[in-house]
């Protein structure tokens, strides 16, 4: 399996290194292409796992709606490209400390893990044989019967963003001329039509 | 009767107190006078049938303190000892309530003064008749603070409020004695009322206490704590700064309070516990001692004041001197006496000084007054009546009481005797010289004062006469009416066990002491009228001129030793030093501190600070939730 | 050393530190705050898949796809709110943002 435990390695110091860039490039445009690149890694690693699935939804939605999103954005706000802001770098050692305590603590947790004996009968949803079902047929059995709330819920959820992000970035612009159809439908001959007798030769005065 | 005798001051009291508003001036000066002046008929026939008729009795009005063997009541006792004060107290004081209808006449507060003077009144009835040492010192704080209330009378003086506070404060320097005087004979007699603890005197004589590892003999040690007791009332040498001061507050005041009554608490609580101090001849001697060296100190300090009541105080305090040096030699009967007749004598003084205050429109200092003689005649002669009391001339109160005391001095022979009987002497040439300056620089002499004050000379009205005419009698006649019964033959069946002798009787000793003894005080009162006289009244200038000679020891009599400014410097300013100390470091400093200021400075702080964390910046924010998330994660962690 | 499910957790423990760095070190605009979250949010979808993977629970994954839907649902708006910002203040400096006082 050394071709599995050499991808695992590719993948993961792959996806370090994009995120790393996404941090530290100076141009808003890459730090997000970087972004793109660690979430194809990620989803490599997925698909290592497994949950090919999981992968290709990541792919879809996550680079390409998200990440898109993200340019989109980026390019349409006049973004300068970095200046280093003086009296910045007081929080960097702050920053320093508290991301070292933290992967400190969370490596000695994950180094140290192990798995319960009964963890075994603990599975709310008991992954079927790979080789019976794919991945795909298996969430999908799952998905929309014992977890259709949540499916339900996520659903929800984009609504309100969508309507929400809709709310927020709509403006009224003045001096756009737009058709009410209700004003135009119920508009009388009287409001617009008026008869006037005009003299032969005399035009309308 | 008794009873009534007692109480009626305060029920007086009571009415101008409370409803003295309601029932308006005229009334409240009524009930107060009828209120003592009931109390002082009511007086003599008691005197009469206590002290001469031998009914010695116990009241009890009720129970009040029942603790383990700690048994105190209210109960009022009449012997020979309180039947005479209560009825020189009462007479003394209605006679004062009359005058001071007429004095305090333009005052705005009258019914306030006249219940004070009827509290007083009944605080020192209390005192004389009571019947245990822990109501003797309800009576005793009673008359200290009716005392500050009356010195303090016209209170927006800041000088009278002054005055008050320290007559009160200098008190209660006694007072403390007193009230361990109080603790040890309770530790060795295991009782406080007086028939208990006289009765146990005997069996206890010897009896020693440790204090701090020092032993010493148990009588001796509460004999002298309960002499700082009266050594603060009666203004003896070392607790004398308050009495001059004292004057601040009205004439009436000082007439009934700083002569005839408060002060005498203390020679009373001496003869009062006689039995005692019998038995404690070194406390004995200490007494003479205080008592003989006052006397001569205040008689210095009276010859060089200006003030006409502050002369009058220190003759106060002189005479006082002579009472304790006389329960000093063992001769109780003889102060008893001279307290009595001074009562009046010294009353007498005080209300005519008053009198003369009120002819000359409120001017106290006799350097400004003079010559009036002719315009109030009634007064000069009241004047000189209790003058010649006081300086002791035949037939007047004065010369009974006053020349016993000396000669019981000396024939006491022993060293302290001798010292007194000097000191009593020198007091008593002093004490003629003071007394006729001061009646010839105020009477006699050229005018000094100006025209609009000498045209408003006036005698005072009968009101005020009256009274003056009443203490005179007193001052007359006390000596020789009372001479035969207090310390005469008929003394041992007067007095009986009220005063207690023990050994020699210093009395007895006083009629056999050689000649030129009892003339001597004679001898030396003409002497200092004459020297008096020849200054004042003949050759004006020698007193000025003897002022400029000796500047020293001018000085040093006009500022009364220097006493105040010596406690000034080593108890104000330390006490005030400390309090300083302790409200700003300790109070403020420490307790508020770290208490309500501090808990309310801190949260406001704490608040302020994290105020400061809603600081508007977006990453301020993030951070805070990353700094969580680190948290929260190392919680789970360590907490596992 | 075969990979097992410390390594994956190791990994994602690293993007999840390097996207809180990414919000400390940001010294350029809000959108790279963004971008963290983003990371973060990731870190924590490698998790639940390789629990799930390894203990042999299809849970993991449902919730993996729960956490995409509201990641790319709170990219929408945070991305709307940059742009009305953006609008407003003509600036999207991070320093510039701090008007959320209380």
């Amino acid at each position: 399996m050394i071709a599995a435990t050499l991808a695992f390695y590719l993948f993961a110091a792959l996806a370090v290194v994009g995120a790393i860039n996404v941090i530290f490039q100076r141009n808003p445009v890459h730090s997000v292409l970087w972004l793109i690149f660690t979430f194809f890694n990620a989803a490599g690693l997925f698909v290592l796992l497994g949950a090919e699935f999981v992968a290709m939804i990541l792919v879809i939605v996550y680079v390409g709606a998200v990440a898109v999103l993200f340019l989109f954005v980026v390019m349409m706000l006049d973004i300068n490209i970095a200046v280093i802001r003086q009296g910045f770098l007081k929080y960097m050692w702050a920053g320093l400390l508290v991301g070292g305590i933290l992967l400190a603590e969370l490596i000695t947790v994950f180094a140290a893990w192990k798995m319960s004996d009964s963890a075994e009968m603990l599975r709310a949803a008991p992954a079927p044989d790979p080789n019976a079902m794919s991945n795909t047929e298996a969430i999908g059995q799952i998905l929309y019967t014992d977890y259709v709330y949540l499916f339900q819920a996520s659903g929800i959820i984009l609504l309100v963003a969508m309507i929400g992000s809709i709310v927020l970035t709509h403006r009224t612009r003045t001096g756009v001329r737009k058709q009410v159809i209700s004003e135009q439908n119920a508009r009388r001959p009287i409001d617009t039509l008026e008869v006037v007798k005009v003299e032969s030769g005399k035009g309308l005065q | 009767m008794e009873t009534a005798a007692v109480f009626l001051p305060l029920v007086g009291a009571m009415i101008a107190g409370f409803f003295g508003r309601q029932i308006g001036d005229r009334a409240s000066q009524i009930v107060t006078c009828l209120g003592v002046g009931s109390a002082a008929v009511l007086s003599i026939p008691l005197f009469f049938d206590v002290a001469v008729g031998g009914n010695e009795r116990v009241i009890t009005i009720m129970n009040w303190i029942n603790s383990g063997t700690f048994e105190t009541a209210w109960a009022l006792r009449f012997d020979t000892l309180s039947a005479v004060m209560v009825m020189t107290v009462t007479c003394v004081s209605s006679l004062i309530h009359v005058y001071s209808i007429g004095y305090m006449s333009h005052d705005d507060s009258k019914p306030r003064f006249m219940a004070y003077l009827s509290l007083f009144t009944f605080a020192m009835l209390m005192l004389v008749t009571s019947d245990n040492l822990v109501q003797l010192f309800f009576g005793w704080e009673g008359v200290g603070v009716v005392s500050y209330l009356l010195i303090g009378f016209w209170f927006k003086k800041p000088t009278a409020n002054a005055a008050a506070i320290k007559a009160f404060v200098v008190n209660r320097v006694g007072d403390f004695g007193f009230l361990l005087g109080i603790f040890g004979i309770y530790m060795v007699f295991d009782a406080v009322t007086f028939d208990t603890v006289f009765n146990a005197v005997d069996a206890h004589k010897d009896d020693t206490v440790t204090f701090f590892g020092i032993e010493g003999h148990a009588l001796t040690l509460i004999c002298l704590l309960l002499f700082v007791g009266a050594m603060g009332k009666s203004a003896q040498l070392l607790l004398h700064t308050w009495l001059p001061d004292a004057m601040e507050g009205p004439t009436p005041v000082s007439a009934l309070i700083h002569a005839a009554t408060m002060v005498t608490a203390g020679v009373f609580l001496v003869a009062r516990m006689s039995p005692l101090f019998e038995y404690a001849p070194s406390a004995l001697e200490v007494v003479t001692i205080v008592g003989a060296s006052t006397a001569f100190f205040a008689a210095t300090i009276g010859c060089v004041q200006t003030d006409i009541k502050r002369v009058i105080a220190y003759s106060t305090c002189s005479q006082l001197g002579y009472m304790f040096f006389a329960c000093g030699v063992g001769a109780y009967p003889a102060a008893i006496f001279h307290l009595m007749t001074h009562a009046w004598f010294k009353a007498l003084l005080f209300l005519g000084s008053g009198s003369v205050i009120h002819a000359m429109s409120d001017e106290q200092d006799m350097r400004k007054m003079g010559g009036i003689w002719k315009h109030i005649k009634v007064t000069y002669a009241m004047m000189w009546i209790g003058t010649l009391a006081l300086v002791a001339v035949p037939p007047f109160a004065g010369y009974y009481s006053k020349d016993m005391i000396l000669e019981a001095a000396y024939g006491a022979h022993t060293s302290v005797g001798q010292y007194a009987f000097i000191m009593g002497i020198g007091a008593a040439l002093l004490t003629a010289f003071y007394s006729g300056r001061l009646l010839f620089m105020t009477f006699h002499g050229e005018p000094r004062a100006d025209k609009e004050t000498m045209d408003h000379v006036h005698e005072s009205p009968l009101v005020m006469t009256l009274p003056l005419a009443g203490l005179a009698i007193g001052a007359i006649f006390a000596g020789m009416l009372g001479y035969d019964l207090f310390i005469g033959d008929g003394r041992v069946e007067f007095w009986r066990d009220a005063l207690a002798v023990v050994g020699e009787d210093p009395i007895e000793a006083a009629h056999h002491v050689p000649t030129w003894v009892v003339w001597s005080p004679m001898v030396v009162t003409v002497l200092g009228l004459g020297l008096s006289f020849h200054m004042y009244m003949r050759r004006p200038e020698i007193p000025g001129r003897l002022a400029a000679q000796f500047p020293g020891v001018y000085q040093f009599l006009l500022n009364k030793w220097y006493f105040d400014e010596l406690y000034d410097f080593l108890f104000v300013r330390p006490a005030f030093w400390i309090g300083n100390f302790l409200w700003k470091r300790g109070d403020e400093g420490t307790i508020d501190r770290f208490g309500p200021d501090g808990v309310s400075a801190s949260i406001i702080a704490g608040a302020r600070r994290l105020g400061a964390v809603q600081s508007g910046y977006l990453y301020h924010y993030a951070f805070a939730m990353i700094i969580g998330i680190a948290l929260f994660v190392s919680w789970i962690v360590v907490g596992g | 050393m075969a990979v097992g499910l410390s390594h994956y957790l190791t990994v994602s423990a690293i993007l999840f530190t390097l996207g809180i760095f990414g919000i400390f070190l940001n010294r350029k605009n809000l959108i790279v705050i963004l971008m963290s979250i983003e990371l973060m949010l990731l870190a924590v979808n490698i998790n639940f898949v390789a629990f799930s993977s390894f203990l042999g629970d299809l849970v993991g994954q449902i919730f993996t796809m729960i956490v995409l839907t509201v990641a790319a649902a709170e990219a929408a708006i945070g991305l709307a709110i940059v742009v009305v910002f953006y609008r407003a203040r003509r600036s999207i400096a991070v320093e510039d943002i701090n008007e959320l006082k209380g």
